[in-house]
């Protein structure tokens, strides 16, 4: 049975589960029931978060990560959704890149680290570059996927009318009709660019990500878990943004 | 094109999908003339819907040769613009869900070198004549299946087309809303003067409304196996005329 929640109702219990989550933390780490050396307490975060504010660190890491993830997320998301239209609606070029693309697919993004070292160096480059990849193949399969979805009787329509040419095709029935399989794949490429920021960020390049990297070889747990958390929180606002997004492009469904 | 009354013709035309092997209908000849309201009745899958895509240009036939302007939907002639030779209605209607129904009309419209305002004020002179005028700011889904229909219909004919093509267009609708858009349909004929060619498996439907009943049947391949032009007292469904000319037609179809 699917039970129906109020908006109210349903927030107020997302809150409530995060303050018992924390207040279960807090709790174990003062009973002595996690290590207090290995799990910071949540109370300790407040002044960790507050140093690193005070030195200007928080707000560089976040300026520099949002750079790379930004335009990372543009490249790879462009990328990624260009080829996968062009592939569902092209079955040539789908054929001449199918092999190419089962080579590639399974490289992790962290694989390509040393290659964004070799070819863009310690750079904003690099860094988007890790980022572009990884997001790049959530939008090729989503935008792929949609567009070989698309009802085909919808072509005969554009042709009837005609629309029958490939950019006609392309504007006025594949990208409308495969929007709602695309945005999805926008929105999962806006979890996974923030996770590759950590990857792409690992060596050297400064951000989120590296700055968690230094706070961790001193062991400095507390500054870890708060830009864990500065994560989860531009996640929370890209994809709370993104929503609205969606709303508009898509309001035409129920 | 022989003459000007001519709208649109098969000359021994024959359509098969294995290029030759089996053919779906063969040695179909046919004249459309300017203002008449042809259909073709026959017995479903005997390729009622192929023969009106060969002549909306949207598959070639194997033989023979389709005539009138034979350009897919194209733009008649650039003195003549914002029009196309040839409009088709589809059974499912085929609205485009992303599209409110004024923007759905305007579909044919774009493309043929008129601004917005000029694509909009056509939409809306076509939904006048089909009466929804007031749901042109809606989303399809909101429609009923009659109203979609008729917003299929708007489409076709906004864009002043010589030749509108129909596929069963009101073969999924209840009885009550089918017999409502047959006589609107017979009223919008009338109105704007439009060749016709009418595809249904309706007998009844074909004689309430055309002026020339042509029989396709036989099947592999199908053929033209009769051609009726009923009179006005064949059309009325409550005479005896009606009653023998629909026992004619079936005849001709059990062919």
């Amino acid at each position: 049975m699917k039970e129906r929640l109020s908006k109210r109702l349903r927030l107020g219990l997302g809150v409530f589960g995060l303050a018992v989550f924390f207040g279960s933390w807090q709790g174990a780490v003062r009973l002595g029931w996690l290590p207090g050396n290995m799990v910071p307490a949540p109370m300790d975060l407040g002044p960790a978060w507050l140093s690193e504010v005070r030195g200007g660190f928080w707000q560089q890491a976040i300026r520099d990560s949002l750079g790379h993830y930004c335009l990372g997320l543009l490249i790879g998301s462009a990328l990624g959704t260009g080829v996968g239209l062009l592939c569902g609606m092209n079955r040539v070029l789908d054929s001449l890149l199918e092999g190419v693309i089962r080579l590639l697919r399974p490289v992790p993004g962290l694989a390509w680290v040393p290659f964004a070292i070799l070819w863009f160096g310690l750079s904003t480059a690099g860094a988007t570059f890790v980022i572009a990849i990884s997001v790049f193949w959530i939008n090729f399969y989503a935008a792929y996927g949609a567009v070989r979805g698309v009802d085909p009787e919808l072509f005969e329509l554009a042709a009837a009318f005609g629309h029958g040419g490939f950019t006609a095709r392309l504007f006025k029935v594949v990208l409308p009709a495969s929007m709602p399989g695309i945005l999805a794949g926008l929105r999962t490429g806006l979890g996974q660019g923030w996770m590759s920021v950590v990857a792409a960020e690992l060596f050297g390049v400064p951000g989120i990500g590296a700055r968690m990297m230094e706070a961790s070889s001193l062991l400095a747990t507390d500054v870890v878990v708060v830009y864990m958390l500065t994560m989860a929180l531009l996640y929370a606002i890209t994809d709370f943004l993104f929503g609205f997004v969606r709303g508009y492009l898509l309001k035409w469904q129920p | 094109m022989t003459d000007s009354t001519c709208v649109a013709s098969l000359e021994q035309a024959g359509f098969s999908h294995d290029g030759g092997a089996h053919f779906v209908f063969r040695h179909v000849s046919l004249t459309l003339v300017r203002g008449e309201f042809v259909a073709v009745l026959g017995p479903s899958g005997v390729g009622k819907s192929t023969l009106l895509r060969v002549l909306m240009g949207l598959v070639q036939p194997t033989e023979g040769q389709v005539g009138g302007v034979a350009c897919t939907g194209g733009a008649v002639a650039v003195q003549d613009p914002g029009r196309r030779s040839r409009a088709m209605v589809f059974q499912d209607a085929r609205l485009l869900p992303w599209r409110s129904v004024l923007r759905n009309v305007e579909f044919g419209l774009e493309g043929l070198g008129l601004n917005r305002a000029e694509r909009a004020n056509r939409a809306r002179e076509a939904l006048r004549l089909v009466g929804l005028e007031q749901e042109s700011a809606r989303w399809p889904r909101r429609l009923s299946g009659g109203q979609r229909q008729r917003v299929g219909v708007a489409r076709a004919l906004t864009v002043d087309p010589d030749l509108l093509l129909m596929d069963e267009p009101f073969g999924a609708l209840d009885a009550i809303t089918r017999t409502g858009l047959q006589d609107e349909l017979r009223r919008i004929w009338r109105q704007t003067g439009k060749t016709v060619l009418f595809v249904t498996h309706d007998i009844e439907e074909a004689l309430r409304l055309a002026t020339r009943i042509i029989v396709l049947a036989g099947g592999s391949p199908a053929h033209i196996v009769g051609e009726i032009r009923p009179t006005d007292a064949q059309r009325n469904p409550e005479t005896q005329d009606f009653a023998h000319c629909a026992a004619r037609l079936r005849e001709l179809i059990a062919h």
